[in-house]
């Protein structure tokens, strides 16, 4: 299957753009420092560092398992809704602790947006998804503030003009590539600064595959993205940093062009030769 | 067959489809035998609904027919002779005017209005002279003077005219027109003389006597002086206004519980503990809820006696259990990807719970709620025990009114000493019980179908 998606992608955008770009010398938006992450009494992250680039995008690869996921979700706290899960270390967001008890995890959420694995359109109509997040957060003064959000927010992911006319459907009617730009469009609804990405096509066919990392392409230039992604070719082609992550060590992490051409250790060579995963 | 391009080592092609075939003549079997027993199953289930429904129906229908008389009452001034009602300008003040009025009641209360009963049937079948006035007064329902009277209360000016009047013939009557008494019995075993009976067939030939639909069944409350006019509004209103108590309490504390235990309670041992209470109360007899009842709303909170608000917090209690098992089955049910997308949007929990959980689960929770109440409806152990037994021969104007409900109603009549007249009557009620059960059920499915839809 990722041969095809290679094959697409190479198809629809022949000519990627050549920005030039060295995720190093952009301003770090998120710094993690030795996280850790306990599941009741098993550990699943072990001393996770990290820093994530602003308006980037930083993938996390590796074999299942290695608690890529898991630290995905520690950047939004969204481990606080699992019975039973711990996390030390510490993450900061613009260098504000995002553990902070003073901060409202509500308002995390609001800065640090989400796409899920599957697509998790609410079943509403497609204007009431994209509108709900304005709406919990009372951003919208007016009835037409809202309407100005909801098809912003639609044509920059890309949605717009194909839903146009039947924003009061349900979105859970769409196509899984629709639905899954729906809940893009969802999380830019709320103006996030960073938007996580959790697999975000490994529910999606190779067609919305390719439209999804041209829109990721396209978003990175206003938000930082972190993706998690089983394929290696999609890090490879959507991210500019990747990080490696094993056995919940977080084994390499770099420029992406350098950890797929010359990983430093056997572990990341492993995996990316298909080795190991 | 695609097995035999499977690479299995060391069997031929052919071997190998000999054993495939082999085992698929046993599985095929087993398959047979396992349909066979699961129609089975559901032909004997089928089968005993059915015998239900057959029975009960061929048993009640008969009640839902009723023989009426049709008489000609003459409002005899020989009978009546409690001279004209007081008019207001005779006296001179009100208190003047209400106690002659008070007076004449009394004076037409006292009058024997079963003559003109008496009269109109002797005029229904002159032929017959021979009958004694005792005998033939079996013959109507004995409320019918009740009847004649309140006609001539409400419209003095009757006084001397002669009326057609239906009134409803007595039970034995009816058992004797409908056959529910053996007609081959001797005059000892049969609860009319044997001049009534004659009477009654005649009746019947002239018209007098004439079938029609039970109304009253519907219209009149339980009566034990007047039999054949015994019906069911009492416990209708009665069941209506547990209904009603048990929704307005039930649904809402079941709900808010069940939410709070399946979203927002920490799991711990308190929680746990809690849970498995409720789950065992959903076991409890239901009669024991009756004892808990009368010992908390009665004997301690002193609450009146046989009163729907009792017997409705006692069934509320009962239902609570179901509703909370059915509403956290059904929110534990509601994927956790909806929870997450609510979450990651940066709905707060009871955002969460209110604006997506609720919603997609509301379909399921007003099932369980309709569900629960039709079965609370149907109960009647526990009323026994609050008093709800007693026999009530009026409509509750409140649930704080004495009162009996319909399960209970089917209770006592079934207990009922004229049994040839109230088994089928109990049948009926049985019937409006079942068809009261089956239209809830039916909205519970209306309603789930039309808000599912509509997700």
């Amino acid at each position: 299957m990722d041969a095809t998606v290679g094959q697409i992608k190479t198809m629809t955008t022949d000519t990627p753009r050549s920005r030039p770009f060295d995720p190093l010398t952009r301003p770090i938006r998120i710094e993690a420092r030795d996280v850790t992450v306990h599941y009741g009494a098993k550990q699943a992250l072990f001393g996770i560092s990290i820093d994530i680039p602003d308006r980037a995008v930083t993938s996390f690869i590796g074999p299942s398992g290695c608690g890529k996921s898991t630290f995905l979700r520690c950047i939004n706290r969204m481990n606080d809704t699992i019975e039973g899960a711990r996390v030390g270390g510490k993450i900061t967001l613009d260098k504000e602790d995002i553990n902070n008890p003073a901060l409202d995890v509500v308002e995390l959420r609001a800065r640090i947006g989400m796409v899920f694995q599957k697509p998790n359109p609410f079943p509403k109509s497609i204007y009431e998804n994209v509108a709900y997040g304005p709406k919990i957060h009372g951003l919208a003064r007016s009835k037409s503030d809202m309407d100005e959000i909801v098809i912003s927010s639609l044509r920059r992911a890309g949605l717009f003009e194909e839903v146009k006319d039947r924003l009061n459907e349900p979105g859970t009617g769409l196509s899984g590539g629709q639905q899954q730009r729906l809940c893009i469009a969802r999380a830019i609804a709320v103006g996030p600064e960073v938007i996580l990405m959790d697999e975000p096509c490994s529910a999606l066919d190779p067609i919305a595959t390719a439209v999804i990392e041209e829109l990721i392409d396209e978003l990175r230039e206003n938000y930082t993205i972190v993706i998690v992604t089983h394929s290696m070719q999609q890090a490879a082609r959507v991210s500019q940093k990747t990080a490696f992550f094993h056995l919940g060590k977080l084994i390499e992490e770099g420029v992406t062009e350098a950890i797929f051409t010359n990983p430093a250790h056997k572990q990341t060579q492993d995996y990316i030769m298909g080795r190991i995963g | 067959m695609a097995t035999e391009t499977l690479p299995v080592a060391g069997l031929a092609g052919r071997d190998r489809t000999r054993m495939v075939r082999a085992t698929l003549r046993r599985r095929h079997l087993n398959e047979a035998i396992f349909r066979g027993l699961g129609m089975a199953a559901i032909v004997v289930a089928l089968g005993f609904v059915a015998l239900l429904f057959v029975d009960v129906v061929r048993k009640g229908a008969p009640a839902f027919v009723q023989s009426n008389l049709h008489l000609a009452v003459t409002f005899d001034p020989a009978v009546i002779d409690v001279g004209p009602a007081p008019a207001r300008a005779a006296f001179g003040s009100d208190a003047e005017f209400g106690a002659a009025n008070v007076k004449w009641q009394r004076d037409v209360a006292l009058l024997n209005w079963n003559r003109l009963v008496e009269a109109a049937l002797r005029k229904a079948a002159p032929e017959v002279a021979d009958i004694p006035a005792r005998e033939l007064l079996t013959i109507p329902e004995t409320d019918a003077r009740h009847r004649i009277r309140e006609m001539f209360v409400a419209d003095p000016s009757l006084l001397g005219q002669t009326v057609e009047v239906d009134v409803l013939a007595s039970a034995n009557a009816d058992n004797w027109i409908k056959g529910n008494i053996d007609r081959s019995l001797g005059d000892r075993q049969q609860q009319l003389s044997p001049a009534a009976r004659g009477l009654i067939d005649r009746f019947v030939q002239n018209g007098t006597i004439s079938s029609g639909f039970a109304w009253t069944l519907f219209t009149e409350v339980d009566s034990r002086s007047a039999p054949a006019s015994a019906g069911l509004l009492g416990a209708f209103v009665g069941s209506l206004y547990m209904m009603m108590i048990v929704i307005a309490l039930a649904v809402p504390i079941g709900v808010a519980a069940a939410i709070y235990l399946e979203e927002f309670a920490p799991k711990s041992r308190l929680t746990d503990l809690i849970e498995v209470n409720i789950n065992n109360l959903a076991a409890v007899p239901s009669i024991v809820f009756g004892l808990l009842g009368a010992a908390a709303f009665i004997n301690y909170m002193h609450l009146p006696i046989s009163a729907p608000l009792v017997g409705g917090l006692v069934l509320t209690l009962m239902t609570l259990p179901t509703i909370i098992i059915a509403t956290r089955g059904a929110l534990l049910g509601v994927s956790p990807a909806l929870r997450q997308a609510a979450l990651g949007m940066g709905a707060s929990k009871t955002q969460m719970v209110f604006h997506h959980v609720l919603p997609v689960t509301f379909p399921s929770i007003l099932t369980a709620t309709i569900l629960g109440v039709a079965h609370a409806l149907g109960e009647t152990a526990p009323l026994l025990l609050i008093g709800m037994k007693a026999f009530v021969a009026q409509v509750p104007a409140t649930p704080l009114d004495q009162a009996t409900a319909l399960p209970v109603q089917i209770y006592l009549w079934q207990g009922n000493e004229n049994r040839n007249f109230f088994e089928p009557r109990t049948a009926a009620a049985i019937i409006v019980l079942l068809g009261m059960m089956i239209v809830l059920n039916g909205i519970a499915v209306f309603l789930r179908t039309r808000l599912e839809r509509r997700a």
